[in-house]
């Protein structure tokens, strides 16, 4: 993925140097979260189905290496093609295995995050092998060179003037045309062309019920249909977290699902793959890259019930004010601070801090994912392995001398508001970042402390 | 040891204990105005809904809708002689890549979210739903089910090789997130409603 | 009834009137309180940034100061949230969740112990509620917009109960207010715009004063509010209810 020098707070000092920009972002993200309010209203059952969505997949955690066998066999016996893969690497090269045995070197995706997360674009790429994503969204950042910078909707940091200026450069569309339907259309026409053309497609994979052997995918554009419909193979990509026991389990996740998402009461198309159609053949390839090791740590193992709904990332206020990309990882927002961790301690140490802990992503999350409690669990772990800032480190333990100690306490109190208030410049300055933007509380003559001292100082009320 | 295989390994060693599965029956609400649910969700997704009393009247639609030119396909045989009817033997799916209109037949639709439940024995194509320009898809109103959990008990153990449920037209809002129908699969999603 | 009052660090520095006003409103409510003199801080700016562990020094300061309590009441529900989830004690477990159980935030001591019906309180202004997170999500003083569930407000409760005062709906009625602890200064940059967005709800919605059961998001929309120059004001909910 993207590994920038910089960590979150640097990149969202950067996304909020264009001030209006970060208001329409947050608006943009406000509404999707409005749209999913509303969508939830409907529902009287809601909050039930948030604890059914929530014990099954508790029920899957608990039975994955039996669901996994479980979903293989059947999934053999529809004629189905079954690979694993211990990480990101074995995965892109049994991708690219796939394609060289049958000569092929052109493939059409459509969205599957396990795919960023694996960088299986670039590693194509660098063998010759060209690929292509159709989601609009997808091709857009695509086009840009750039990356998904939300899991559901990929190019939500980019404006419609943005975006055809790239079609100007890209397909030869008029410049100064921005108008969504144009631009749609336009890539209707030339991704149709790529989609009679291609002999390969990859998807990624919602549910993969083990009972059935079968696997879902959810789109709203119809493209995963259009490209694994018209290839003669076909290749899904799947977290062995995607696993849902029975195919009735597919009723609550589907109705969680997009109402969490977009609001919508279902995706568009819900594809139900259980068998290759004639001359075709369908590869899943069941991909870990880290997922078992979250399943040992039983603070973290939960985020494993992520559906990808990216509902956290659409309340989250720090994610609306500070963009996708911030976080310098696959998957961005609330879950991705919690996910990524894991599969580099150190190189996302900064992710569990880039939060208040509000908690509102917790209370959105369909499969109730304790998302915030795990944020402050983490933080505990970077830090006890030695991954926090050296400042943050010295002037903790500082601030822990003088907090644990009432004599040091109430002298450091007393300075402070001293200085304070006689040499305001010490503190209120620019190497302060609290008061860049903000002021600091006006001191106050004594502390309630003191008062208290002076006013209720009589036996019976102070020990 | 192969990759399968340390694989289950781990996951085996570091999985947590048994939690039992939830009952999920009483989630299968009933809903009393099925017909009138479904085409209120359909229509605000941007479906359209046409009442029929029989199979006849689509050939109305047709005339008024679509020109001599366009071809329009079906994969119901009670029809055949309004379109073309798409054999029941394989046919490569570009073939149907200048499909103008489409009509299709389906096995159950859903009140809650206006999805139709289709599988390969209604499709014949798994292409077609997808690559024709527009999408109709016969419903019956008996066929109507409240929400998903009806559908999936309706579902049951059917072992088709290929189902989906369709709700509206292809639709993206990558775009600032605003609403354009017709992303890659049809433009335009047409339910007759047999009453 | 013995009520040990908390006051938490910073509002003991920085905003003794806060304290005030709880302590004069639980006496004048019949409530026998007691303020233990050796307090400093329940130690959630440590265990916030990851340092959890190094806050048994405050934690058992804490149990010395109120195990003696049969309550234990603080005006900032962020501070009462850490001791609820994070105290604990090596040196004795037992009274460690003797203290977890025991510990109430203002107005949930003020609406859920002593159930309290009615206020002599008088504040004849236009009042912004701010749901203060942590107190409101983690302390479930009130019902939360992201859940399918019925509504309730235990300050709006109190606040109704107030003469004179009347409570503006805001655009987005519990967003946070960016402050978090020492993502504050760790993340200034977007801590800083969410303050200024919620101030701006507040202004939008003609608000004379933001009042929370929080001081700290207090402080910092202060912070931005004085920044910008703006005659909105801040107040800690405490005040109003022990207004004359
Ligand atoms: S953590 Fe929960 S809310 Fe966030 S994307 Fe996953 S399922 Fe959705």
């Amino acid at each position: 993925m993207i590994a920038p020098d910089k960590d979150h707070a640097a990149l969202a000092n950067e996304f909020n140097k264009d001030e209006q920009r970060v208001d329409w972002h947050d608006e943009t993200l406000w509404w999707v979260r409005q749209k999913r309010d509303n969508a939830v209203k409907k529902l009287p059952e809601w909050e039930e189905l948030r604890e059914a969505g929530s014990q099954i997949k508790n029920n899957v955690l608990g039975n994955l290496n039996y669901y996994l066998q479980q979903f293989e066999t059947n999934a053999k016996a529809n004629g189905v093609h079954v690979h694993w893969a211990l990480d990101a690497k074995e995965h892109n090269e049994i991708v690219l295995d796939l394609l060289l045995s049958k000569g092929i070197n052109k493939i059409v995706k459509s969205k599957s995050m396990l795919t960023e997360e694996c960088n299986l674009n670039d590693y194509l790429l660098d063998n010759g092998v060209n690929v292509i994503d159709s989601d609009l969204g997808e091709f857009i950042v695509q086009l840009a060179n750039e990356h998904p910078s939300h899991i559901v909707l990929p190019c939500i940091h980019k404006k419609k003037e943005e975006i055809g200026e790239l079609f100007h450069q890209h397909l030869g569309t008029p410049s100064g045309n921005s108008d969504p339907i144009f631009l749609t259309e336009t890539a209707r026409q030339h991704l149709r062309e790529t989609f009679l053309a291609r002999k390969a497609a990859l998807t990624g994979v919602n549910f993969a019920v083990a009972e059935t052997g079968e696997f879902v995918v959810c789109t709203n554009e119809g493209n995963a249909d259009m490209g694994a419909h018209l290839a003669d193979i076909h290749i899904a990509s799947m977290g062995i977290e995607k696993i849902i026991p029975e195919r009735k389990h597919l009723g609550v996740f589907l109705r969680l699902l997009t109402r969490s998402a977009t609001g919508q009461p279902i995706t568009t198309y819900s594809s139900h793959f259980k068998k290759p159609r004639s001359g075709a053949s369908i590869h899943i390839i069941i991909v870990d890259n880290g997922r078992s090791k979250q399943l040992g740590r039983e603070d973290f193992r939960n985020s494993l019930k992520c559906i990808r709904c990216g509902a956290c990332m659409n309340t989250c206020p720090v994610y609306r004010r500070s963009g996708g990309h911030s976080y310098h990882s696959a998957i961005a927002g609330p879950i991705g601070s919690i996910l990524a961790p894991n599969l580099d301690m150190e190189k996302h140490a900064d992710l569990p801090f880039a939060s208040t802990l509000c908690g509102s992503c917790t209370n959105v999350c369909p499969v109730k994912i304790d998302i915030h409690d795990q944020l402050y669990k983490w933080r505990q772990v970077i830090v006890k392995n030695g991954h926090a800032p050296l400042a943050k480190n010295a002037a903790l333990s500082v601030m822990t001398k003088i907090l644990s100690s009432p004599v040091l306490y109430k002298v450091a109190g007393k300075l402070g508001r001293l200085t304070m208030k006689w040499v305001p410049l010490v503190v209120n300055n620019r190497f302060n970042p609290w008061y860049k933007q903000r002021e600091l509380p006006e001191v106050p003559k004594n502390s309630f402390g003191e008062w208290y001292k002076k006013n209720r100082n009589h036996e019976s009320k102070d020990k | 040891m192969s990759s399968r295989d340390e694989l289950l390994k781990a996951v085996a060693e570091n999985q947590p204990m048994n939690f039992p599965l939830p009952e999920i029956e009483f989630l299968d609400s009933e809903c009393i105005y099925l017909a009138e649910t479904f085409i209120n969700v359909l229509t605000s997704i941007g479906g359209a809904v046409v009442l029929i009393e029989n199979l006849m009247e689509i050939e109305t639609y047709i005339l008024e809708k679509f020109k001599k030119s366009d071809r329009i396909v079906t994969t119901i045989p009670a029809i055949k002689w309004m379109a073309e009817l798409i054999p029941a033997t394989s046919i490569p799916p570009h073939a149907l890549s200048n499909v103008d209109f489409a009509i299709i037949d389906t096995h159950c639709a859903v009140a809650e979210n206006g999805a139709v439940w289709v599988t390969e024995k209604g499709i014949v194509n798994r292409a077609l739903p997808f690559i024709c320009q527009h999408l109709a898809v016969v419903v019956n109103a008996r066929d109507i089910v409240s929400n998903m959990h009806s559908a999936y008990n309706l579902i049951g153990t059917d072992d088709y090789g290929y189902g989906t449920f369709i709700s509206g037209p292809s639709k993206t809002a990558d775009i600032e997130q605003s609403l354009v129908l017709g992303a890659h699969g049809p433009r335009s999603m047409t339910i007759f409603l047999i009453m | 009834m013995k009520v040990g009052l908390f006051v938490p660090c910073y509002v003991d520095q920085f905003y003794p009137g806060a304290a005030i006003a709880t302590l004069q409103l639980l006496e004048k409510l019949g409530v026998d309180v007691q303020y233990p003199s050796r307090q400093t801080c329940c130690g959630q700016p440590m265990a916030n940034s990851g340092f959890e562990h190094l806050t048994n020094g405050c934690n058992e300061l804490f149990i010395e100061n109120f195990s003696g309590c049969d309550y234990i009441v603080c005006p900032s529900g962020s501070c009462v949230l850490h001791i609820k989830h994070h105290l604990h004690s090596e040196k004795n477990e037992v009274k460690a969740a003797g203290i977890r159980s025991k510990v109430y935030e203002l107005v949930e001591f003020l609406t859920d112990v002593l159930k309290i019906t009615n206020l002599e309180a008088k504040f004849p202004y236009k009042v912004g509620l701010h749901q203060s997170c942590h107190g409101q999500r983690g302390l479930h003083l009130s019902q939360m917009t992201e859940l399918m569930a019925p509504a309730f407000s235990k300050p709006r409760y109190l606040l109704d109960m107030v003469s004179g005062l009347e409570i503006m709906p805001l655009d987005r009625p519990d967003e946070c207010c960016g402050f978090g602890g020492t993502f504050c200064v760790a993340e200034e940059a977007v801590s800083v715009k969410m303050g200024k967005d919620r101030v701006a709800d507040h202004i939008k919605n003609g608000v004379e004063y933001i009042t929370a059961a929080d001081l700290s998001c207090l402080m910092h929309m202060e912070g931005i509010l004085r920044r910008q120059g703006s005659p909105l004001k801040v107040i800690h909910i405490a005040e109003i209810l022990n207004g004359e």
